[in-house]
């Protein structure tokens, strides 16, 4: 029986894992074929780098995600200790708008903050995909503070203005380093979620202004093109980094040491 | 402590870019431009009840529902094993499970493209054994695999994180009381594993039925589903309208659905991913 569940476990993660080792192996090989091995070579790495199309839209992607996370950051941070302050249903009613977002599917996120940009006659391009990026990385800044908040022990603020503390030294003193690991948390789950994005910034860029996604759309739907595997390689690489730092992060901190609650 | 000031910025940036755009949707989606101008209509919801339209609905919610009961299928044993202790390093399986979730998406589903297309790895290794090679990509098999591949981990962890919770003493209870390995779980794991079921379906359901970018790449643009319906009437039929109305349908369903199970969920304390 316990062999059985171990092999069926393998099974599911060789499923899960094979296609992206392919992808990952096939990104040095020396042919464009995807199915013959001909030689070890860094050249589509190369390529990649020379390809100033795909590395502007690097540029783009990295630009967008970082000033998209930390713009949410900022906003979202303020916005939930604002919310946790709020009376019941003043606070059901601004949760439930939180939750739009994330519920509604993406292609009609993209598409309505789309009609909105053409409505307003504002110009699709870098800004409006910034715009779109802040608004749905909000909701998950503000998820991930929000529960922070409620672990706070209340005492804490007032014994800080008790002590003489004026309430904006109470804050950054007391409150700020308690809810950091839920800021953090909620930046770097903003940036992986931009970086991550296809169809909401499919819908509001401009003509000529991509994102990685969007390149990896437009010649994926041509074919294959070994670029992209290097492509992937490097994607796939970072992703993990991330997420292993996150993964420390959030076993490191005493507060939620059972696992079996899963953030993701 | 009145700090609700600290979240005006945030709300006006809600109204003005979530709130403010669905309404637009909603307001295309019942109006026509004339050349006398705006028109109230409902012609654009009853279009969508055309034979060609209704087609493409039942058969994204066909290639949905397949793809559902699929992870369904293969991803219980699964969230069952994860929360079993089999392995000694239970954190690290999780995570190495969680890893692929976060890779980008299109890049999985380009992942399969590379394997199933004419001259693939799978072609080159039937080939290899003296069999004809198969037509894979581009078939309705392929999105329903790129369905199943993409979104496999959003049928497992909610299932997971209800199994994990179950007490342990139940099913030692019912063992003692002379249940079987089989009873015991028909009659006390499945049941109390439904709210993780449940909110694995939707979470496997909702994206899937809306997605237009695993039907356009494995599908090659010959399986239009509701997602790939929408595109095409916004960025390429230039029918705003018609692609709002659309839209606002699907919305509703999905929005009305996923309260629905919020609601089932809260009664049955449920492992939302959230």
């Amino acid at each position: 029986m316990k062999l059985l569940k171990r092999c069926y476990a393998a099974l599911i993660y060789l499923f899960l894992y094979a296609p992206i080792l392919i992808l990952i192996i096939f990104s040095f090989n020396a042919s464009k074929s995807r199915a013959n091995w001909s030689g070890f070579t860094l050249n589509w790495y190369f390529e990649l780098f020379k390809d100033r199309q795909i590395m502007k839209a690097l540029y783009n992607t990295v630009v967008i995600a970082l000033l998209s996370s930390v713009m949410a950051t900022i906003i979202g941070t303020a916005a939930a200790i604002g919310i946790h302050n709020m009376k019941k249903l003043k606070k059901k009613l601004v949760m439930n708008l939180t939750y739009i977002p994330v519920v509604n599917p993406d292609i009609v996120t993209g598409l309505s903050l789309m009609l909105l940009f053409v409505f307003t006659k504002f110009p699709l391009g870098l800004f409006s995909l910034l715009l779109a990026h802040i608004t749905f990385n909000l909701p998950y800044v503000i998820l991930s503070v929000l529960p922070k908040l409620k672990q706070l022990d209340k005492n804490l603020y007032e014994a800080a203005l008790d002590l003489g503390a004026s309430p904006l030294h109470a804050y950054h003193k007391v409150i700020l380093p308690e809810i950091m690991p839920g800021i953090i948390t909620g930046m770097l789950l903003a940036f992986t979620l931009s970086v991550d994005d296809f169809v909401i910034s499919f819908f509001t860029t401009g003509s000529g202004v991509s994102t990685l996604s969007i390149i990896i759309y437009s010649m994926a739907r041509r074919g294959i093109n070994p670029k992209i595997n290097a492509l992937s390689t490097l994607l796939f690489l970072t992703v993990l980094l991330l997420l292993i730092i996150v993964n420390l992060r959030t076993s490191g901190n005493g507060a939620n040491k059972k696992r079996s609650d899963l953030k993701w | 402590m009145k700090k609700n000031w600290l979240s005006y910025p945030y709300l006006l940036w809600m109204v003005l870019f979530v709130f403010f755009p669905l309404l637009l949707v909603f307001f295309y989606s019942i109006t026509d431009r004339t050349g006398e101008g705006l028109r109230f209509t409902l012609a654009h919801f009853r279009r969508f009840m055309e034979p060609i339209y209704l087609k493409v609905l039942t058969r994204s919610v066909k290639l949905a529902l397949i793809s559902t009961v699929l992870c369904l299928m293969l991803g219980y044993p699964m969230a069952m094993i994860l929360a079993g202790n089999h392995f000694k390093r239970k954190n690290i399986m999780i995570f190495l499970f969680v890893v692929p979730m976060w890779m980008n998406f299109l890049l999985r589903t380009y992942a399969w493209m590379t394997l199933l297309e004419r001259k693939g790895l799978i072609n080159t290794f039937l080939s290899w054994l003296g069999l004809n090679p198969l037509n894979l990509l581009y078939t309705e098999e392929a999105v329903v695999l790129g369905m199943v591949y993409n979104f496999l981990p959003f049928m497992v962890l909610p299932i997971y994180s209800v199994l994990s919770k179950i007490d342990k003493n139940l099913i030692e209870a019912a063992g003692d009381l002379g249940a079987n390995q089989f009873t015991v779980f028909l009659k006390v794991i499945l049941p109390l594993s439904l709210p993780g079921v449940v909110s694995g379906i939707t979470m496997v359901f909702m994206p899937a039925v809306t997605t237009f970018v695993i039907s356009r790449l494995l599908g090659g643009g010959q399986f239009t589903l509701i997602g790939n319906l929408i595109e095409q009437q916004f960025l390429y039929a230039g029918d705003w309208s018609f692609g709002s109305a659309i839209s606002m349908v699907m919305m509703i369903v999905i929005l009305l659905s996923t309260s629905v199970i919020t609601k089932y969920e809260k009664e049955n304390e449920g492992g939302g991913l959230w």
